[in-house]
Parts: structure tokens; sequence; C-alpha cells
């Protein structure tokens, strides 16, 4: 592990870069868990409630949130060096680029195997089945990916029964090559296994695995940079057969993080839905019981799936219809044969810890005080403006009153009762001057004909 | 000390019907209820106001979340329910052609609330109204 990891604390892939944000509320508007205020002219992101979506990133007019990455240098320090990526990485190039030029790249760069994480894909769904046949809940829910994974813990603790045992892709991947590398007669330490993560959540999650003690990845690298430095290596012809590296991906294996790519192998009654946004109000009505029966759901955080991943580069929808295209040509999963003892090894290591739920929307431990709160909360929001302008730093008036519960805002900090206090000469102009600079910083009310944010920024 | 939440349902407005569970489940989650009870609280209360939204002109949703319980009352001005007993029968529906044609209808309303509540009371009158009480423990 290079990045950071303490148990105790959640481990976030997405940081905010203080110097260029500028607090525009775009971030703040978006958040499906309500994770971010405006601090200081700033956003800032609770730990607790972010589900690393990346949804910020997205919406963000300054470039101003980044992710952590490991230095590609680090690769060298070992004798084998190990690339994992999923599929949506060839989708995004231009079709003038053929896979076996972007595999070159891949070894010019230094790497000396090459994986796809979704080979072979037949044996995480071999796993999946045997699953439901183990568990009773209905639906299953994918824990393919991360987000959603985290969503459930935090705002749906009662499905989290649901979520299907399994781990994802990228660490069945890892398993499969290490085995295979083993088996030509490398040692385990001398083996460097490197992830190129599509989006936040599952470099969050290779760094903090939610299910499983520790992750079996090396280090991540960040696909968008990766993706840049491919651009300047790519030959202008294939020199080489680089074929060998993709001889067990399969069909199934390139669709799996596309829209339906689970589901349409699940069969069934199974569903697809993609879009942190749609799943929320899935998930609501699934937990309300207001849903027919289904037995398998595969959820998606980003929409089009992993090809809408928030560290591509290319258009989502050119992705998915140049994966499609590719998939077309690849044989089905039932149809590839992997020469392997170690499937039964690899499979027993695909099982994930259970999920547990975090009961992160708690007003208080203590019930009678939680309800105090609550009244408090109602009491509160009798006064605010319900306009939801994000004034106050928070996304809306409702979270700026449950923010006031918890002791972490005031009154005052809604721009509209501070004009009405200031009518009623309750409040001192200075002091009301005062309150707008500690949510928005002191550089708010400068003149900045370049500012950014305005309309048609970021979209 | 209990947290009074009210809603109002209009006949015929399916769309709006699960507004009332969805807010009471939300407050649920925040005083740290077992996701077993909310879900039957839920389930519940989804059922009632599908009730209102199937057979009657308007009602309201009055639950109060209390430390220990939480009580809820859905009444309604409607044509009211003729044979208490056998709306309760699982299957059994007054239902509209057009609203079965929308999957609500299947006669499971009551029933299901009762089937997940601690106690339900039943008052109607023909041609006025209906008022469903029903509580669940959680102490």
């Amino acid at each position: 592990m290079f990045l950071l990891m303490n148990n105790n604390k959640k481990y976030h892939a997405l940081k905010v870069d203080t110097q260029k944000c500028f607090g525009c509320t775009h971030c703040m508007k978006i958040c499906p868990t309500e994770a971010i205020r405006i601090v200081n002219g700033v956003a800032v992101i609770d730990n607790q409630r972010c589900v690393d979506c990346g949804n910020c990133l997205r919406a963000c007019p300054a470039d101003a949130f980044y992710v952590e990455q490991d230095d590609l240098s680090k690769i060298n320090n070992y004798k084998h060096r190990v690339v994992l990526f999923p599929s949506v990485f060839i989708g995004q190039f231009s079709e003038i680029y053929s896979e076996g030029q972007i595999y070159e790249a891949l070894l010019e760069l230094g790497f000396t195997h090459i994986f796809e994480v979704e080979q072979p894909a037949g044996w995480l769904m071999e796993s999946i089945k045997d699953f439901s046949g183990e568990n009773t809940h209905r639906p299953l829910i994918s824990s393919f990916c991360p987000a959603i994974v985290r969503l459930i813990q935090c705002k749906y603790p009662s499905l989290t029964a649901h979520i299907v045992r399994r781990k994802a892709p990228h660490d069945l991947a890892a398993h499969f090559a290490i085995e295979q590398l083993k088996k030509e007669g490398a040692k385990e330490d001398e083996i460097g296994i490197f992830y190129v993560s599509p989006c936040s959540a599952k470099m969050a999650a290779v760094n903090q695995p939610v299910a499983e003690k520790e992750s079996i990845v090396t280090g991540v690298i960040n696909m968008k940079d990766l993706y840049n430095r491919i651009m300047k290596l790519i030959p202008t012809k294939e020199k080489m057969d680089t074929s060998g590296f993709r001889r067990y991906l399969s069909r199934e294996g390139i669709l799996w993080s596309l829209p339906r790519g689970e589901s349409a192998w699940y069969r069934k009654k199974s569903m697809a839905i993609d879009g942190i946004h749609n799943v929320v109000k899935f998930l609501e009505r699934l937990e309300n019981d207001e849903v027919p029966e289904i037995d398998f759901l595969e959820l998606k955080s980003c929409s089009e799936g992993c090809a809408g991943g928030i560290l591509l580069t290319g258009n989502r929808f050119l992705t998915v219809e140049r994966l499609q295209k590719r998939a077309a040509r690849y044989p089905k999963a039932a149809q590839v044969e992997v020469e392997n003892a170690a499937k039964e090894l690899v499979k027993k290591k695909l099982v994930a810890d259970e999920i547990k739920p975090e009961h992160i929307f708690v007003l208080d431990q203590n019930r009678s005080k939680a309800i105090e709160k609550l009244q408090k909360i109602n009491d509160i929001l009798c006064q605010l403006p319900g306009l939801d302008c994000g004034g106050c730093g928070a996304p809306n008036c409702h979270a700026l009153a449950e923010d006031m519960v918890k002791g972490k805002a005031k009154m005052t900090d809604c721009v509209f009762l501070q004009n009405k206090y200031l009518k009623e000469q309750k409040v001192k102009p200075e002091k009301a001057y005062k309150n707008l600079e500690k949510i928005w910083g002191k550089q708010r009310f400068e003149a900045d004909c370049n500012k950014k944010g305005g309309r048609n920024e970021g979209f | 000390m209990a947290i009074e939440l009210n809603f109002t349902i209009e006949g015929g407005d399916f769309s709006n019907a699960g507004k009332a569970s969805s807010k009471i489940k939300k407050v649920l989650k925040q005083l740290n209820i077992e996701a077993k009870i909310i879900k039957k609280i839920v389930v519940a209360v989804y059922e009632a106001e599908v009730n209102v939204a199937a057979h009657a002109y308007s009602g309201n949703v009055k639950a109060l979340v209390g430390e220990n319980d939480v009580v809820v009352m859905v009444s309604d001005s409607g044509p009211g329910i003729e044979n208490v007993e056998l709306a309760m029968k699982e299957g059994y529906s007054t239902a509209s052609k057009e609203v079965r044609e929308m999957g609500f209808g299947a006669g499971m309303g009551l029933a299901n609330i009762k089937r997940n509540t601690d106690e339900l009371k039943i008052e109607t009158k023909v041609g006025e109204g209906t008022t469903v009480t029903f509580s669940l423990n959680y102490s």
C-alpha cells in the first residue's frame, strides 16, 4: 500500500485543492449524500458521508477536485510489473488506434504484463451464482460499484444484507495475474500489481476496501494520467503481436462494467440502473417494498457505467460504442478455456466479508434526545425561507437546520434571516458582514471579472 | 415527547402515494430505529396511502413518532367501507379496473397493514369516509 490506510478513518480519494476552489456551490448542490459544506470560501467534504462517487469533481467549474494517486515510477521497484485495467480504458481511445497499439504503448511505458480486469470474468460469474444459491435475500444487489456499496451502507442500511459478498473484478484480475505469473516461475514479492482506476470510488475501494481486510493491489494509477502518457507513446503501426495478453478476455467481460453488463448475464428477473441519483430514487422504492419481485440488481454510480467514470477522457457514449463493437469480436465467457489449476484458489479469494451498515444519519444515540433534535429541526425549518439557495454554505434549508442542531451552524448563517435580523436591529451590520466572511471567505467581496462558476462554465 | 408529521393525499394521485412513507422513514432512520421495524411501518403507511389514492376523494396522514412507538392515523373523505370484515380479507378488493391496471388494488392493503403493525383500528361511515389508525411499538 502506498497511500495512507488507516482503519479508524475513512479513506477518500477525492480531495479539494483550496487554492483553486472558490466555493461556487456546484459540488455542494449535486452531492447525493449532502456531504459538502462551504467553509471559509472553500468546499469541505464530510468524511463520514462521502461515498466517493465523484459527482463533485464532475460538477466543478474550477477543476478544484483531484484524486490522490501513486507515482508511476514506483513500478520500477518490481521485477514483474503488472498493469490491470478495466476494458473501458481501451474504449476511450479513438478507433484509429488498435488494441495492439495501445498494448504496445503500455509495454513501452515499462509494464511487463498486461491484464484487463475482466478476465477471466467466467470465474467471477460462477462465484456470484454460488452466492445466489447461499443467500436468500432478493433482490441480490451487485457489489461491483464501490460508490453504490458505500451509499447503501450509509443511506440504506436495511439493504446491506442484499449485497453480493463477492469482490470486484480488479481483485479477481489481481489474484489471477499472481497465479499466472507464479506458474511462470515468478516469486510473489517480485510482482507489482498496478490497477488503473476509472474513478474515485474504485480508487478509494482499492486503498480501503469495504469488505475485505486488505487490498491485493500494489498501487493505483489514475486512468486520465495513463491515457495522456499512452497518447505520447502510442506507435503509428502495430509492430508486435500482443494478442497473447488478451487470450482470456470474453464478450461478457468487456461489457461487464457497462450498463446491463452484469444483469444481461444474470438473466432471470434482473434490472440495471446507472447514475447515482437514479439509483437513490430506486433504492428508496425498494426499501419501501414498492417494486415488483426482482432477482438481481445491477447498480452503477456513473451514467453509462464505467464508460462514464470521472477519470475517463473520451465521450462516454463513444466509449460504449467502441466496446460493444469490440465485444462482438470476442468469444463468450463459456468458450474461454483457462488452463490454470488455481481456479478454486482464486474463487475462494473472491469471497468478501459481510458488509455492515453505518448509521451516519442518526441524530443522537439517545432516542429522546434525537426526538428533541428532530423537533428543533422542524421549528427551525419554519423560520428558514425554503429557497435552498445555498447562501448559508449548506446544500438546502433542511441540511442547514440539521447542521444547526448538531451545533455546526447558526441562524445568522441564513442570509435571509440575517437581513431580517438587521432590519430588526438584532444584529449589527459589522457582525453580519463578518458572518458572511466566515462562510464565503474574505476575498468573496472583492471584484473579480474572471470569476469562474458563472453561466455555461463547466458543463 | 413525540414528533408530529402531517401529509395530505389527493384521491387518484398515485404518483404522490409514497411521499408520507418516505418522509416517515427518513425520520425513523434519524432516530436509529431498527431497519426491520422501519420497513414494517413504511409498508403499512404506503398501503394506507395507496388506499386513499385508490378509493377516496382526499385524505391526510398524521404520524406521531415517539420514543417508544409510532402511531399513524390516515383519514379520508370517501365512500367508506361497507363490510370491514370482508375488506380485511386478503385478495378481496373493490378497486376499479383502472386502478388494477395500474398495478394496485390486489386486495392486500388492509391485511398488509394488519400484518405489519401491533394494533389496527378502522372507523368508517359509508358515504362519508374512513379513518385507519395503526401503531407499532419499538421500545
